[in-house]
């Protein structure tokens, strides 16, 4: 489904700031895939996605969604394959826009955009039902500015938008990291229901091992821009917090201990 | 001080505040649309002048152009855009850049620094002479109003559409947008077109309301334009959310400006300081919602880890 080949990519090359993001990085997706992406600061994890979604051009390498090439694909067209939810809260949304007008953007992803209404009637009340099965009482809000919303409420509706035009691949960059416990909690149980009802393949970035085990059928741990450690069905779902660590120890030697940390 | 010299000098001053509005819309779709600051009108609206007054002395009808003014003024934003996307310069400068290139662009047109267009002999739609004593519909304060209120209309219902709407998310969140399919630098570079054309057509009917069009009409006139757009927000933006009464706004901002601007004249202040009192007015118009938000904002709201929540 998603070909990640021999994928290279070096931050402020030939500078003092010169540094590896991603490191000759396979990845092979196979349909429906859900799959949890866990790794230290600077493992390559945010570069991998950013690398597929196309914010920067790579600067070796190939990646394939369906067996189309589009390594060379600017950002905005890949987005009719991809649904992408941001770390940052105020990132995935239009602040200063209607919840429904940003509904509608999303809801255009792929198609071009000509002179036809940015919104219609009919399709409000579908998003109106849409929001309500957020079941965070949006759906009394529609025309409020998003800008007015929490972070949590912000988040929710991104990931509605991501998933509203089905795409091929999604991407979760962190998408619960700026929340709060119980708001993390709520929306990673969104996500994952928005998952499994559309049957989407998704790659999944958290710090969080747990949510890594307890979320998907497949989980890979980056290191130094390359994938180190790649598990999948029942082998992952009777993985332990414990397993990881020892596994991330073994492999990455010196620098588990400050690692750990940031993995918990 | 005679009052009646101030009283019969407001309507000219309000339908010069008129015809301004146009610009200021104009530079309210870019600063606030798309936020970028564009320099281009400060050449843009001379450029608009020239092309419509040379070609009425070559024997165009008045409509003619004007809509050759407002085509020449898209091409400005174009280059402007196309600095700025294809070339990957600064908003601010590439606006600079153009707007340097349209002093020789302007003089050319015009083959010399200024040229006149006598109401006599030319059939102008707006002129200084027809403020009063002529039928309302040749009142260039009602023609200017009626053209304004067509453009808001226009303006309202394209930024509704598809791409309207996708233009606004350009502005408000590139990244978001380019995530959901929307080619940003298309709609950078079509805003700035939008926005120019109407900068050019500001300065068509400015050239025929006053008669001329002059190399340095256009000098400062960024500045009006953001005074207009952050007078009407100043006075209107609590009852006005609506973007086509924001864009009225904006109009009305444009007049009150004129308005004062006539007042301060009256006054017999030095008209050679006028320039700098308009920066200095403007400049802390801008610093004051900075100000607001670094020295009155309410600490407690900010208390806790839940603040993002």
């Amino acid at each position: 489904m998603l070909e990640l080949k021999n994928i290279y990519k070096t931050f402020n090359a030939g500078t003092v700031n010169e540094k590896v993001a991603l490191n000759g990085l396979d990845l092979t997706l196979e349909d429906g895939d859900f799959v949890t992406v866990i790794g230290g600061n600077g493992a390559g994890k945010s570069t991998m996605l950013n690398a597929v979604a196309g914010v920067w051009p790579i600067d070796m390498g190939r990646i394939l969604i369906d067996g189309k090439d589009i390594t060379r694909l600017p950002e905005h067209k890949r987005a009719q394959y991809i649904g992408r939810v941001f770390q940052d809260p105020m990132m995935g949304t239009a602040a200063t826009m209607g919840i429904d007008e940003n509904l509608a953007l999303a809801a255009r992803r792929g198609a071009s955009r000509t002179l036809r209404p940015g919104i219609s009637k009919k399709e409000r009340e579908g998003y109106r039902a849409q929001l309500a099965s957020l079941g965070l009482g949006l759906e009394t809000r529609m025309t409020s500015k998003v800008g007015l919303l929490s972070g949590g409420q912000r988040q929710a509706i991104t990931l509605l938008m991501a998933t509203l035009k089905k795409p091929k691949l999604l991407l979760l960059d962190e998408h619960t990291a700026a929340l709060d416990p119980k708001t993390a909690a709520k929306v990673l149980e969104l996500s994952e229901k928005i998952v499994q009802e559309h049957h989407l393949t998704t790659l999944m970035i958290t710090h969080n091992m747990k949510d890594a085990i307890k979320y998907g059928n497949r989980l890979i741990m980056m290191y130094e821009g390359r994938i180190i450690y790649d598990v999948r069905g029942e082998e992952k779902r009777a993985l332990h917090v414990s397993d990881l660590l020892a596994r991330f120890e073994q492999i990455s030697g010196d620098a588990a201990a400050n690692d750990r940390m940031l993995l918990s | 001080m005679d009052i009646m010299a101030l009283v019969n000098a407001l309507p000219g001053a309000a339908a010069q505040g008129l015809i301004w509005a146009i610009m200021a819309i104009g530079v309210y779709i870019t600063y606030r649309v798309l936020d970028i600051a564009d320099l281009t009108v400060d050449g843009t609206l001379c450029t608009g002048g020239a092309v419509c007054v040379v070609c009425m002395m070559n024997g165009c009808n008045v409509w003619v152009a004007i809509l050759a003014a407002t085509c020449a003024g898209l091409l400005a934003g174009l280059v402007t855009g196309i600095f700025h996307t294809f070339m990957g310069i600064q908003a601010i400068l590439a606006g600079i850049l153009t707007q340097l290139a349209l002093w020789s662009v302007n003089l050319k047109i015009m083959g010399k620094a200024n040229q006149a267009i006598n109401v006599d002999k030319y059939d102008l739609i707006v002129s200084l002479r027809y403020i009063k004593g002529v039928p309302l519909y040749q009142n260039t304060i009602f023609v200017v109003a009626v053209i304004i209120a067509v453009l808001i209309a226009v303006l309202y219902w394209f930024f509704g559409t598809e791409l309207g709407c996708g233009i606004r998310a350009t502005g408000c969140n590139a990244a978001m947008a380019r995530a959901q399919g929307i080619n940003t630098n298309r709609n950078k570079v079509l805003g700035l077109m939008i926005s120019n054309g109407l900068v050019a057509l500001s300065g068509a009917l400015l050239a025929q309301y006053q008669g001329f069009a002059d190399i340095n009409m256009g000098r400062g006139s960024i500045v009006i334009g953001l005074a207009a757009v952050i007078i009407g927000e100043a006075l209107l933006s609590r009852i006005f959310r609506n973007f086509a009464l924001k864009l009225v706004s904006v109009a009305v901002g444009s007049i009150v400006y004129y308005l004062v601007y006539q007042v301060v004249i009256w006054c017999k202040v030095d008209t050679d300081l006028l320039k700098a009192f308009s920066a200095v007015v403007v400049a802390i118009f801008l610093a004051v919602p900075y100000w607001k938000a670094k020295y009155f904002t309410r600490v407690d709201v900010r208390k806790g880890g839940s603040g993002r929540a």
